[in-house]
């Protein structure tokens, strides 16, 4: 069970890090909102995936699941509506230029 | 390693990683990346909550904090966003 638990942990910080790179590396609104609509939502159902494995076969363990489930219904719905509301605002999306790093 | 220390080592590593999503908010350069730092700040502090209960051995108690911490971050940024939509300055 252990090496569960940390294979489970490790998926779930390896994919927290990846949506914070994301976040401070990307070039523009658009592409941050893709690190954190995908990759985090991820990262917090396996991590609550180990929590509710940790808590063993009770209420507990269903009621993390659960957040689990929410999370992974309202994460993508939130990014999602904030990136509406920035693109009916008016931000055009990142191009790159010609005489940019490639 | 106990599952304890686990839990120990990846709440910290979450603390950390918050760092980043700070750092949005405070300079993200549109009101939008803030809002978008805001959303993923409450979904780390959901985690961080639960660790916090699981290494306090009272995860029965701490879930349903959590569970009320996301569904008022996942409400927070859908307002957030609507309110921000009607307003054409770019802060």
């Amino acid at each position: 069970m252990r090496a569960l638990l940390v294979l489970l942990l490790a998926g779930g910080l390896f994919f927290h890090a990846v949506a914070a790179l994301g976040v401070l590396r990307m070039p523009d609104f658009y592409t941050r909102l893709h690190a954190v609509g995908k990759a985090e939502t991820l990262g917090v159902v396996l991590t609550l995936l180990a929590l509710a494995i940790w808590a063993g076969p009770t209420l507990t363990a269903a009621k993390v699941g659960f957040v689990a489930v929410f999370i992974l219904l309202a994460n993508p719905t939130s990014t999602h509506a904030i990136g509406r509301a920035a693109l009916r605002t008016g931000f055009k999306p990142w191009r790159r230029e010609p005489g940019d790093e490639p | 390693m106990t599952p304890a220390t686990l839990f120990l080592a990846m709440a910290l590593a979450l603390l950390g990683l918050v760092l980043v999503y700070v750092y949005r908010i405070a300079f993200g350069p549109t009101v939008f990346d803030r809002i978008l730092g805001l959303s993923g700040f409450g979904t780390k502090t959901t985690l961080v909550l639960m660790l916090m209960g699981a290494l306090y051995d009272r995860l029965d108690m701490f879930v349903d904090i959590s569970l009320a911490y996301a569904l008022l971050s996942f409400v927070g940024s859908l307002a957030a966003a609507r309110y921000f939509e009607r307003s054409r300055e770019h802060g």
